[in-house]
């Protein structure tokens, strides 16, 4: 744990000092201290602190928390269908949450809410989505997991298509462009006001994930295994169920739909601590965050200076993993 | 621990899967549920270890009714073993074992000595503290059932629910499963499939066909060619067990 934290920090600082600006390490770390303690600068380098402290630092913030979120609530998708290969697109309310983020980019929807139009209209069509999902899988037995992969996967091309018509229907070339952004995840669009909104959402959903943690062992054994453990699981899953759409909703709405990482992070994080979700909840998220930060830096730097979506990086990290994982194991995709 | 079920009928999407069904399980008793598939034995023992809610009717532990306890007092009292795949993921024999504490625990407590304690001696009990660190999914079927009757013994109940815990297992690893429920001196209620491990090892039988009680007793009494001819379709021939002298059946096709 404290290794792992001081490779959330390195990281921190590693992807706020690594850009195609060539800002050197020193004058980095001085522009750092400058913007943590409030110290003064030379007017010559006001252009080259705003770009660490009012651009990369917040980005570097940001990767840390969407990395650890993803993570997080990949944790709890997994335990709540019972498929350790679910994360938060196999329920489609990521995809759900673009739809709303690309209404205000493309056709200024929700206008009035100002500046808060992005991330609110994000928030509100995750929540959306989730009500959608929860009604089509839901049944008279409650929630079963397949039902749920089911739904959420079938939901997932639809949100994505409706996304793709409203690119396609948009005239402004620009708009397009960034909802192409949005559909693959960019930490771009960090700033000072939305990084503590999305950090505050996270860990108050890791709080919850961690006070339910025992609950989560119990239902990844089975519903029936965690009644008679005295655990109601019907209730279980539908409150994990709320939180996992709203910590979705807060990601996305700062960082678009990026995939994978819930899912290899979770996994990652069983083969080196076991499955039990007290240890699995404490490294998954520091793990995420650092996944997410180097992700961030290859992103900005491989083809630089054309900036990469950071989806698409663990996209191509990601599925193969996910194929090999599924080969190697025989998973049922919560059904049995 | 006495347990009564009184009364109790349980729907499931509007079907009625199990009429006014009343039983009884002394202190210390093992009473076995024998029926034919899809008579209703799963799902009364599902709403005895709570997975499902009675539409009518009760379940009294000593007297309290069991619905009314919180789902961690049920718990704490009543454990079980229900029929279910373990999901896939790797949990190890201890964490497993260490499950049956979360009744005990509060939310965010974490694992004391005395929970590690009980686990341990409760694996022992099973015979199974040589598989502690293995992935509980790499176990035979056989270990598989031992861990989780070490499970169920570490949530220190009183009242044992067991849906055929002999399935998909061979001869000996039923055998050995059903002594070690035995041995247990809790009050156990099993649903059994083979009717001769059911003569052999429950103090009484309640036999289930379309969601009723059609008779009870003690093995030698309930088990009669006449009642397996109705309740199963089978011609039944009686003969004692040469060493324990327990009924023990075999069968023809009804003629």
């Amino acid at each position: 744990m404290a290794g792992l934290t001081a490779a959330l920090l390195l990281s921190l600082l590693c992807c706020v000092a690594l850009g195609s600006s060539g800002i050197g390490w020193g004058e980095t770390l001085r522009h750092l201290r400058a913007g943590l303690t409030g110290g003064t600068i030379a007017p010559d380098e006001v252009s080259a602190y705003t770009i660490v402290w009012e651009l990369r630092f917040p980005r570097a913030l940001l990767a840390a928390v969407v990395g650890a979120g993803l993570s997080a609530i990949g944790v709890g998708v997994q335990a709540m269908v019972r498929n350790a290969l679910a994360d938060p697109f196999t329920l489609g309310i990521s995809s759900g949450a673009a739809v709303g983020a690309n209404a205000v980019l493309l056709f200024g929807a929700f206008a009035s809410l100002g500046v808060w139009a992005l991330s609110g209209a994000a928030f509100v069509s995750a929540l959306a989505a989730m009500v959608l999902v929860y009604a089509a899988a839901r049944t008279a037995q409650g929630l079963t997991p397949l039902r749920l992969v089911l739904t959420g996967s079938a939901m997932y091309y639809g949100f994505s298509a409706i996304t793709t018509l409203m690119v396609f229907s948009a005239s402004r070339g620009e708009a397009a462009r960034s909802a192409m952004m949005w559909l693959l995840g960019s930490l771009g669009g960090a700033t000072w006001s939305s990084v503590p909104i999305a950090a505050a959402v996270v860990l108050a959903g890791l709080g919850y994930l961690l006070w339910s943690a025992r609950g989560l062992n119990a239902l990844a054994m089975g519903d029936e295994t965690a009644a008679a453990l005295g655990v109601d699981a019907e209730r279980l899953r539908r409150v994990l169920f709320v939180v996992t759409a709203a910590v979705t909703g807060a990601v996305v709405a700062v960082s678009g739909a990026i995939g994978f990482v819930g899912l290899m992070v979770p996994h990652v994080t069983r083969m080196l601590v076991g499955a039990d979700h007290r240890r699995v909840l404490a490294v998954a998220p520091l793990l995420g965050a650092v996944l997410l930060l180097w992700v961030d830096v290859v992103s900005r730097l491989l083809l630089a200076p054309v900036e990469l979506p950071v989806g698409v990086i663990t996209a191509l990290i990601g599925v193969p993993c996910f194929v090999v994982l599924m080969r190697r194991r025989g998973y049922t995709f919560g059904g049995t | 621990m006495r347990v009564d079920v009184e009364d109790l009928s349980v729907e499931i999407a509007g079907a009625r899967l199990v009429e006014d069904i009343t039983l009884r399980a002394g202190d210390g008793q093992v009473v076995g549920l024998v029926g034919p598939n899809g008579s209703g034995k799963s799902t009364l023992l599902r709403c005895v270890y709570r997975a499902l809610r009675p539409a009518a009717g009760r379940v009294l532990l000593d007297g309290d009714d069991l619905h009314a306890l919180t789902a961690r007092e049920g718990a704490r009292r009543l454990a079980a073993l229900p029929q279910e795949t373990a999901g896939e993921f790797g949990f190890t024999v201890d964490e497993v074992v260490a499950m049956g504490r979360l009744p005990h625990q509060s939310a965010a407590g974490r694992i004391t000595a005395t929970d590690r304690e009980r686990c341990a001696a409760a694996l022992r009990r099973v015979g199974a503290d040589h598989l502690a660190d293995r992935g509980f999914l790499t176990l035979s079927g056989g270990e598989k059932q031992r861990v989780l009757i070490a499970r169920a013994l570490a949530q220190e109940p009183e009242v044992l629910v067991l849906d055929e815990p002999t399935n998909h297992l061979d001869i000996a690893q039923q055998l050995e499963v059903l002594s070690l429920v035995r041995s247990s001196g809790l009050t156990v209620l099993a649903a059994l499939h083979d009717l001769n491990l059911a003569a052999t090892h429950c103090d009484a039988l309640y036999v289930i066909a379309g969601g009723r009680i059609v008779d009870c007793g003690p093995p030698h009494s309930v088990l009669t060619p006449e009642l397996l001819a109705e309740v199963f379709s089978v011609r039944a021939h009686r003969v004692p067990h040469p060493a324990s002298g327990a009924p023990q059946l075999l069968f023809d096709r009804l003629p």
